[in-house]
């Protein structure tokens, strides 16, 4: 760990490796130990960088990046979010769909293949993450970080479907490097070539860090947790080489089981929470008395309602990846002659993603009493470090998630072991396509090329599951907000372009002039 | 008085025997036959995002196939037995989308082969002909 670092990525490196720690021992552990000094040591400044904190506080400026983002574009669009939610839901039945055009990609299926991407550990270990850490009150600002999110997911998406290329062969491409290049030159902006060739960069890192490395390094951890102990590095090049097989080899057996199995995964755990919740009715209200407070008051929780807020904010946005430029390609597949439709239906992402899940892991843990709180003056009780809030099993990521949920149902590991392992597959899969769309808008596209981009991306795998906690949550969340960073300059310059959009779809909504076909 | 027979055709043996029977009958009482495919798809099913990518390319292509490879020797030999023929490809649910296509020709009648399925296949997943004896707005007739 170098000593640069910021006192609050320092407390978050230092949790995950508490928690990490906690299941490993030190022995049979060289080749992970070897991997995790040198990826720590050669990302730090990265990290570093992009966590800074605004002189003289703690609050780093990248989550205020993200929120004023989220908030200007909610004002700036009147509510998108609400006005525009129950059509959302109209255009993803297919109400809004010619029957003619049936075979193309429908609106359900873009949104099902973006949520694919982005519903995973940050749902289950990243909620975990931020409430271990910051209290319950995270809970409260990661809702509100995902109802913001929405507006900023609208905006992204609606751009990405407005510029996106289309080939001579009826393939597409999508995404923030298109429409950073052909929107601005549309406004006659200058600098757009330049987002474009920064976004592609971060996007690629991105791809390696939160779309990868963290997927394989929590899903290792949720093996072990149910397995035992055994050297990550087994997990990384079993994943990696199932990996390889569905991106190189094409084996889409392995990708359409996957695409298929994950929706009922996402299913099966929210119905379980709903269980655990109503099996413990009496608790809601003391779980929701918890959230309110701590996220206005001090409880105990590292950094107080700051510390809340921070690691409510985060996680929403590692977990939606609103404003991240990721749906953006996703999203652009859909046929449509309306770019504003798949804007609307995308802003469900977040709404299901954050709003929806991540809570419902929050509520979980928060009800059956995983954190250790002072029984004298009902504060939360630090761990012997003082980085994170003491925990009833002394877990903390995806192994507190599994804590929780077992505490009821003690199958349920088992159970979200597979769902995690399905989830970091699935999203790793997502994020592969995403970095290979970014790799091939820089270097052109060309099968050796193609090939360079998944070796790389299937070797951070192995280096994702071999590392520890610390390390590679910062390396992820860095190079996400990297792209966020890019993606929300190009977002303002554009916002006019989707206004316009926007108005005249809603006023030809309105009068008739958009026919509804069911 | 001319008639317009949809006949729900798949390039099967069944659907086959369905379209010489209903040549037979067409060139009976002079009426006239659309020859339908119907590819397979649901707008609710999960894709990979490289499928998202390459769906409308894959679409044109199907078609295609479809059109060469399954319609154009029947209508070739619907129109050498003497009968007006058309023809009409689309994606859907299978029993739904022959409804529709009735519909929209302003068909008096559907003809399909039977598939043989039984047992608990066609229990649980239910039969195209099964599903068009209760939906189908004209007459069906089910040919063995």
């Amino acid at each position: 760990m170098k000593t640069t670092m910021t006192p609050f990525t320092k407390t978050l490196a230092m949790a995950g490796l508490l928690g990490a720690s906690g299941a490993m021992p030190a022995a049979a552990q060289g080749i992970d130990e070897t991997v995790n000094q040198i990826f720590a040591s050669s990302t730090g400044w990265f990290v570093n960088l992009i966590f800074s904190s605004f002189p003289g506080t703690n609050v780093p400026w990248i989550v205020c990046w993200l929120v004023i983002a989220a908030t200007i574009f909610t004002i700036y669009f009147g509510l998108i979010q609400i006005r525009a939610f129950g059509h959302a839901l109209a255009l993803v039945r297919g109400s809004y769909s010619d029957p003619n055009d049936a075979g193309e990609v429908s609106h359900f299926q873009a949104l099902t293949t973006a949520l694919s991407g982005t519903v995973g550990l940050g749902n289950i270990a990243g909620v975990a993450v931020a409430i271990g850490i910051g209290g319950p009150g995270a809970t409260f600002w990661m809702i509100l970080a995902g109802l913001l999110g929405m507006a900023t997911k609208f905006t992204e998406c609606t751009l990405g479907v407005k510029y996106r290329n289309e080939f001579a062969d009826g393939h597409v491409s999508g995404g923030p490097m298109y429409y950073m290049t052909k929107g601005f030159a549309e406004r006659g902006l200058p600098g757009g070539k330049i987002l474009a060739i920064l976004f592609a960069i971060f996007c690629i890192l991105g791809s390696f860090g939160g779309g990868n490395m963290f997927q394989s390094n929590q899903a290792h951890a949720q093996l072990i947790n149910v397995v035992g102990d055994y050297p990550g590095w087994i997990t990384g090049v079993v994943m990696a080489v199932i990996v390889f097989l569905v991106i190189v080899g094409g084996l889409k057996s392995i990708a359409s089981v996957t695409e298929k199995v994950v929706p009922f995964m996402a299913v099966i755990y929210v119905g379980t929470a709903l269980i655990i919740i109503a099996m413990n009715y009496d608790m809601i209200g003391t779980a929701f008395g918890q959230i309110f407070r701590g996220a206005f008051t001090w409880d105990g929780a590292v950094g107080g309602a700051i510390g809340a807020l921070i690691q409510g904010f985060r996680r929403a946005a590692f977990s939606n990846e609103a404003g991240v430029g990721s749906a953006a390609i996703a999203h652009s597949a859909v046929r449509t002659k309306e770019p504003v439709t798949e804007g609307i239906v995308s802003l469900l992402e977040p709404f299901i993603d954050t709003v929806v899940i991540c809570t419902m892991t929050a509520l979980v843990i928060i009800i059956t009493g995983q954190l250790i709180t002072d029984p004298e003056t009902g504060m939360f009780v630090l761990n012997e470090a003082g980085t994170a809030i003491a925990t009833e099993s002394g877990n903390s990521g995806v192994a507190l998630t599994s804590a929780a949920f077992s505490q009821t149902f003690g199958w349920f590991r088992y159970i979200l072991a597979v769902a995690v392992v399905l989830f970091a597959f699935s999203t790793m899969i997502s994020w592969s396509y995403y970095g290979l769309k970014a790799w091939t808008f820089l270097f052109g596209e060309g099968q050796t090329k193609e090939l360079i981009f998944k070796v790389i991306f299937c070797c951070f795998v192995v280096i994702g599951a071999a590392a520890n906690l610390g390390p590679v949550i910062d390396f992820s969340d860095a190079a996400i907000f990297a792209m966020a960073v890019v993606n929300i300059i190009a977002l303002y310059a554009l916002m006019p372009i989707v206004k316009s959009e926007m108005n005249s779809y809603l006023s030809r909504l309105r009068s008739g002039a958009i026919r509804k076909f069911d | 008085m001319s008639r317009k027979i949809v006949v729900g055709f798949d390039g099967s043996d069944a659907s086959r025997r369905a379209l010489d029977f209903a040549i037979t009958r067409a060139q009976a009482q002079g009426d006239s036959i659309v020859i339908a495919h119907v590819l397979e798809w649901s707008p609710y099913s999960f894709l990979s995002p490289t499928e998202l990518e390459e769906r409308h390319r894959r679409r044109k292509e199907e078609l295609q196939r479809a059109e060469t490879a399954i319609l154009a020797p029947e209508l070739k030999r619907v129109q050498a037995a003497g009968v007006p023929v058309a023809t009409a490809m689309r994606y859907g649910h299978i029993a739904e989308t022959l409804c529709r296509i009735a519909n929209d020709e302003g068909a008096a009648l559907i003809f399909i082969g039977r598939m043989g399925e039984s047992g608990i296949a066609a229990r649980l997943f239910g039969s195209v002909a099964a599903t068009l004896a209760q939906v189908s707005p004209v007459p069906v007739t089910i040919v063995p």
